[in-house]
This record gives C-alpha cells, structure tokens and sequence, in this order.
C-alpha cells in the first residue's frame, strides 16, 4: 500500500469472471482444441479462418458449417520478441508474439512462440504447438509454439584400454625419471623427441636413445580460449617447443606467465612436478615456464 | 450535408502523472473555455468519449457530467472511444438539422494503472485476451510487420518530441537517448507517454459557425470505417480502413497542409501517411502528436482541434484530422477541415 495517506489502492475484479457463451463455430473450435486438435472453418469462398469466426470478415457472409482440421504445425507470418515477460503473459521467461499461419489456413492465428535465443526467430519459421496438459476448451489449450525440430545432438562415448609399449613406454620411462628421451637417425642427422623406433624421413631403425635438456624455444603458440582440464586457467597458451639439441618441437603448455607476453622464440624450461609425485606420465610436466634468458632467432 | 463547423477548441495542460484531479476537475476547465469562447451556456447535443477501465470505476462517464451543467436535462450521448467518435456522432446529429450546435469531449487518465494491460481488455475475449496479448506486444507485432527503416522511426520520435517541447499542452520529453528495448522490434523511446488530460470541441452548423468564429473549420469530409479485430485476418503491414476513411472523406481532393494523426508509435505514423495518400509537403503532427502527449480517449479528438486550430488561426486552408481505435490501427477516422 502506499504510503501517502491520501493515495489509496483501488481493485477492479469481477469475482469468477463474466460467463460468455461461445456460439456454435467458436465453441467447435474450443471443443476441438480440448481434444487437442486445431480446426479452421471453410468460408463460402473456401478459405480456410483460424481461428474460426462466425462471418467472413472480407464478406460478411456467414461461414459454411465446415469444419477442417489444420496445422499442427504452421509458418511464422511476423513476430515481435518480449524480453521481460509481464504477470498476464503466457510465458514467465523471454519469449516472442507472432502470427502463424498454420498449415491448411488461410490466415494465421496469434499465439506464443518459446523459441529460447530472439536471434532464431524470423518470418518463415515453422512452429509446433506445446498442448497444456490438462485441455480445458481455451485457447490457452495450447501453451505456445515452439521451432520445428531441425536438428538433433548425437552423443558419442566409447571407452578403451591404452597400453603404451615400444617406444612410448621407453620414453615415459624417461619422463618418470625426470628426462626427456630422444633418438637420432643417422641417416638423416636429424634428433626426434619423443623417441621413436624409425626414422619417420627415411624410415631407418634408430636403435639408441638420447637425452635431451629439458629447456627449449617456443617456435610457435596459440592462445585458448576455452577451457581444458589440463590447462591451469583460461585463456591458456599452448605452444611448439624445440627442446636444446632437437629438430622437431613437442606440443605444451606454457604457464607462470601472462598470455599476451608469450612470444615465439622465448626460452623455457619444463616445470616437474615434484620427484615423489612422478610417474610414467606426461602429467609429469605441469607446463614449461620461460627461463628469462635472452629470445632466440628463428632459425 | 448540412455545412457544419468547429468553432472552438480547448485542451488541457497534459500531464505526465496523476495530480490527483478527479475527472470532473479535469474536464471542467476544458468545458468552461469552449463555453466562454463560443459565448453559448447551452448546446443543441452534448457527446462524450471516454474509457471506464482507465479508471477502474463502472460508469465514471456519468459523474463526469457533473462538469458540463447538466440540469435541466440536456440531450447527451457517450460513447466507450475516443472522443473523436463523439465528434462523429455530434457531426449525424446536427445533419437531422434540428439543432445547431453540439459539445464534444474527451477525457482519460492512464496514470491511474497499467495502460498496457488495460488495453488488453479490448480484445476479443476468446481468441486474444486470454494471452495476455498487451498493447506493446501487439504494436510490436505491427511494427515488424511492417518493417519500417530504423533510421525513419527514429526522426520520427525526435521530431514529434521536439515539436511537443514547443506545444504548451505536451509534454516536454527529451530527444529520444538509448537503445533500450520495449518489446522488439519497439524501442522504449517509441512508446507514447502515459498522460492524464482532456478536450473540448464546439461544432455549429449553419449560419451559427460564422457567428461564433471568425474562421470556422468547417467539415468538408468525415468517415470512420473498422477492418477485422483478429490480427492473423488482415495485413499488418498497412491499413485498409484508414485508406478507404480517407477516400470517403476526400483527402485527395485538393493538397493538404497539415495532417495530425493519431499515431501512438512511430511506425504507425508511417502507415498511416501511406494510406491517407498525404504528400511529402504535407506537415505531419506539427503539435508533437501523441508520442509527445498521449491522453487516451482524448488523443484523437485533440488530433482533429489541431488540425481545426491551424485553419483558426489562419495558418493553413485545408487540414486532415485523423484518429484511430482498437489494436494495431483496426478502426480509423478521417475528417478533412477547410477554411
């Protein structure tokens, strides 16, 4: 109540409400929707109106007795988007007002649209009535409509069991030692990290593995923006990193520093985790840190 | 047809909230200046405008008589529109040729609660009302129908605000800031102030007018006509019952220099100069139109004293007064003043 004493709050309500009688070609239509199905009248000039009326308002004709079942579904004409619903509105979150021509009329019934994000609503979209669930003969039989299904989300989720041999395990053995194991093939003359059986260039046999440091260059990076369970932060910079004495870079992290001061050819060095804490695991390294050394040129 | 003329006009000071003056007090200065005007105590007809649900009270058009000095008995009608549907009704009166003056108002405070869902309790009770369907919502709708430039219905808003700013009786609104949403496609800025205020015309026929007015607007054209209530029934993009007034009153007869219309949001301003057919060189709603004061029930009468006013005081020949009832534009009235 307010609190000026010569403001006062005044109530205008009729208890119950007024009792309208339908008429014949209304009530058909509220009778049809209780039993959740839209039906237009066919006028003398075989238009279909929905809603039904009881004269042709381009004529003044009354109506046929024809009754045709239309939509369910139906074509947005026009719309107009509600982004703070009000106490009488049919829907308490945002939400849009359009015209829909339902499918099998001839003009276009006014009705809720819940379509979520106002940036999906155009002229042309096709809609769907959501059915109240206890039809009771109003038109608010239908709670609103809602957009056409035109895709779906798959969900794709399969488990397996990595078992790393070879040259991996030889390499995460190395890791959990706190080194990182490389290998030369001396065909090429070129150092692979991590080590590998094979010469991927010219496919010779690199029986022996050699350790690298564990500092290096950035030679490129990218900075995310989405987050990843490993990254300590978004956005977070992933980067190359060719480590002292290698030819081709490995893929990290990089953290303790800012991302708009990461830069190709800053220096760093890897972060361990500490030694009682290691396995054989890339988790190992939480991410390389810049050593504060001067930048490196590109080669 | 009889010739028949306004021979004054009076307005209130509009007011942007409630200053607690009951409708009476409000209409009673209005009265007193067109009976003072006209120099007549007594009319022929008296015909009123107004909506009961503005102020939540059943019959409230019957105490506002108590302005008018009602006793002995005056021959008196109403009708539940604007004022501008009164001013028709006095118009078929003074055709029975009988009497030779009549005494038109119109009145609304919107202040007094929700204007948006009031007006709501004009739609069809079936079919629209039941939504909840709002007077924003509905124009909203109307406005993406008709897909008006962004650009156009914001010069619009500013000039009839800054024209409103020169008009004593509007209200001084600022030009329009902000981005803000209504409901879309509206803005904030295009929706009318709410306003509290009324109206009164003095029509005369005959030999009458020019006794009491040196220069009687007289009525060369007046039509009202109505399209269907359901929006889903018509093109909302235009108004065909605006056009069809229009020709039946004659807008197109000869130029017209000034035009107020009764456009409460700024894309109806541009539907509706399409369908009078008006020309570039007519001015639109020099008096800042409704989206500078907005009093319903009495906007569209205010609309045609405007346009009236402009042919008193000699500042135009032939002037078009519009007004408007129902949602979206449904029904129209078209009334075409000459000097």
């Amino acid at each position: 109540m307010p609190s000026d004493p010569l403001v006062a709050q005044h109530v205008l309500e009729f208890p119950g409400g007024y009792t309208r009688t339908t008429g014949p070609v209304i009530g058909r239509f509220l009778s049809e929707l209780r039993g959740r199905r839209i039906v237009g009248v066919r006028t003398k000039e075989g238009k279909v109106l929905v809603p039904p009326l009881e004269y042709d308002p381009a004529t003044g004709e009354p109506v046929t007795g024809e009754f045709v079942e239309v939509g369910p579904a139906g074509t947005v004409t026009t719309w107009a988007f509600v982004p703070e619903p009000g106490a009488g509105h049919p829907l308490d979150r945002p939400f849009a007002w359009a015209l829909i021509k339902l499918d099998g009329a001839d003009t276009a019934l006014v009705h809720a649209v819940d379509a979520g994000d106002p940036k999906r609503l155009r002229a042309g979209m096709r809609v769907w009535p959501v059915w109240n669930d206890h039809p009771t003969g109003q038109i608010t039989d239908i709670s609103c409509f809602v957009p056409e299904v035109t895709d779906i989300v798959a969900n794709v989720r399969t488990e397996y069991r990595l078992q790393a041999g070879g040259a991996l395990r030889v390499f995460l053995e190395g890791i959990e030692r706190g080194v990182f194991l490389g290998g030369r093939c001396d065909t090429c003359a070129k150092v692979y990290v991590p080590y590998r059986l094979t010469c991927p260039e010219c496919g010779n046999a690199i029986p022996e593995t050699l350790e690298l440091p564990d500092t290096g260059t950035i030679t490129t990076f990218a900075i995310n923006n989405l987050p990843d369970p490993r990254a300590p932060e978004v956005p977070f910079v992933s980067a190359y990193i060719l480590l002292d004495g290698s030819d081709i870079p490995v893929i990290a992290l990089i953290g303790d520093v800012p991302a708009h001061e990461v830069r190709q050819g800053m220096r760093v060095r890897a972060v361990w985790v500490p030694e009682p804490e290691r396995t054989a695991s890339m988790a190992n390294i939480r991410w390389f840190a810049p050593t504060g050394e001067p930048d490196v040129e590109q080669p | 047809m009889r010739d028949v003329a306004i021979v004054a006009f009076a307005q209130t000071r509009h007011t942007g909230h409630d200053t607690g003056l009951t409708e009476p007090e409000l209409i009673g200065p209005v009265i007193g200046e067109v009976k003072e005007r006209t120099g007549l105590k007594r009319f022929g007809f008296t015909c009123s405008g107004s909506c009961d649900y503005l102020a939540g009270a059943p019959f409230s058009f019957v105490s506002a008589l108590d302005a008018l000095a009602a006793w002995p008995p005056i021959s008196e009608s109403h009708v539940e529109m604007d004022g501008a549907w009164a001013l028709y009704e006095a118009w078929v009166r003074l055709q029975h040729g009988d009497i030779d003056s009549a005494l038109v108002y119109g009145f609304g405070k919107s202040s007094l609660g929700d204007l948006r869902t009031i007006m709501t309790l004009q739609l069809d009770p079936y079919y629209l009302a039941p939504l909840g369907l709002d007077q924003l919502s509905y124009a909203a709708l109307q406005a993406n129908a008709a897909g008006a430039d962004r650009a156009e219905l914001d010069q619009i808003v500013r000039r009839s605000r800054a024209d409103g700013r020169r008009n004593p009786y509007a209200l001084d609104l600022p030009d329009p800031e902000g981005e803000d949403v209504a409901v879309r496609p509206l803005k904030a800025t295009d929706v009318p102030p709410i306003t509290d205020g009324a109206a009164a015309i003095v029509l005369a026929a005959g030999d009458l007018a020019s006794r009491l007015c040196p220069r009687p607007a007289y009525i060369r054209g007046i039509a009202h006509r109505t399209e269907p209530h359901y929006l889903g029934m018509r093109d909302l993009a235009r108004s065909d019952s605006a056009a069809d007034a229009a020709r039946a009153a004659g807008v197109g007869k000869g130029p017209v220099e000034v035009a107020e219309l009764h456009a409460q949001f700024p894309h109806e301003e541009i539907i509706l100069r399409e369908a009078l057919g008006l020309r570039d060189d007519t001015e639109i709603n020099p008096s800042g139109g409704p989206l500078a004061a907005n009093p319903v029930m009495a906007t569209g009468l205010i609309r045609i004293g405007e346009a009236a006013r402009r042919v008193h005081d000699g500042a135009a020949r032939r002037t078009v007064g519009h007004a408007t009832s129902g949602p979206c534009l449904q029904q129209n009235l078209v009334t075409v003043l000459e000097a």
